[in-house]
């Protein structure tokens, strides 16, 4: 059995899938009966989400435009 | 490779392999497809200094093009230059990341300290409104402040969406080293997302 500070510190890897064998036992057995604990995990989840989301893909046109010309001229060397 | 081979390569156009291998594609068709994810991990990386970061990486690519054996692994191969050069450019920049405490950030759990301090005491979504209050440029802003170490793995993990194994190729670490470091960032980010949550009071426009 284990306490709530092992399951939390092993929550995020839960999320990644990379918990395996009998820690995976014992840290899905914990989840099953620690309704706190799930509640952490849901967050975990959320936090995970929220990094993700938090990711700028755009590129400003300008900046675009020169890198592009930087291309331009490596291949015009 | 060489300048002229170069300019070969882009007049080419993509090699088919004799063995039926994907074929290689040019220095420019590689670079030009890859340039917005490039651009977006460097801005993840080093901010304000992702253009330079780029262009460093382009030269620098450009340079060793002659290097990149397996075409397959062009991405990983174009990921690990950037991500040098972004190393290159946050070493030159006066910003330092803060002191990292993290033994006592091991036991750090972000949910909890949000329970505890209930900044949102009229709040059913104490934790998501928690996370409302922080805009894509503060989440920025804290893994700016994560020392490097940590802040790859989590920029290209949980931003980019990297397998850990891809980015343990990148590193050139070992897979363990890559986890541990994982581990260890995602508590720190916990960490100074409630520290700069408290510094900035972002929490505070919205009923503390």
């Amino acid at each position: 059995m284990i306490s709530c500070n092992d399951a939390v510190r092993q929550l995020w890897e839960y999320l990644d899938g990379t918990v395996e064998g009998a820690d995976l036992e014992s840290l899905e057995e914990h989840l099953s009966r620690c309704r706190r604990c799930c509640a952490e995990l849901e967050f975990a989840e959320e936090l995970r989400g929220f990094l993700h989301a938090a990711a700028d893909d755009e590129v400003p046109e300008d900046v675009m435009t020169r890198l592009n010309a930087t291309l331009k001229e490596l291949g015009g060397q | 490779m060489g300048v002229v081979a170069f300019a070969q390569v882009i007049s080419e156009g993509p090699n088919t392999e004799p063995d039926g291998k994907s074929p290689t594609p040019s220095f420019e068709q590689l670079a030009r497809e890859q340039l917005p994810r490039l651009y977006a991990i460097a801005k993840g990386l080093v901010g304000d200094a992702a253009e330079d970061a780029v262009q460093d990486c382009l030269t620098k690519s450009f340079e060793r093009f002659g290097q990149l054996d397996d075409p397959g692994a062009a991405r990983a191969w174009i990921t690990r230059i950037l991500v040098n050069c972004c190393h290159d450019r946050g070493r030159r920049s006066a910003r330092r990341p803060q002191e990292v405490e993290l033994s006592e950030v091991e036991e750090f759990s972000l949910y909890r300290k949000i329970a505890q301090e209930d900044p949102f005491p009229y709040s059913d979504t104490l934790h998501i409104d928690f996370l409302g209050s922080f805009g894509p440029e503060d989440v920025r802003e804290v893994l700016q402040g994560l020392p490097e170490l940590y802040r790859i793995p989590l920029v290209l993990v949980h931003m980019y969406g990297y397998p850990t194994k891809d980015v343990a190729r990148i590193l050139d670490a070992p897979l363990g080293t890559v986890l541990a470091r994982l581990h260890r960032g995602r508590k720190l980010f916990e960490r100074r997302m409630w520290d700069y949550a408290e510094e900035t009071g972002i929490l505070e426009g919205d009923g503390r």
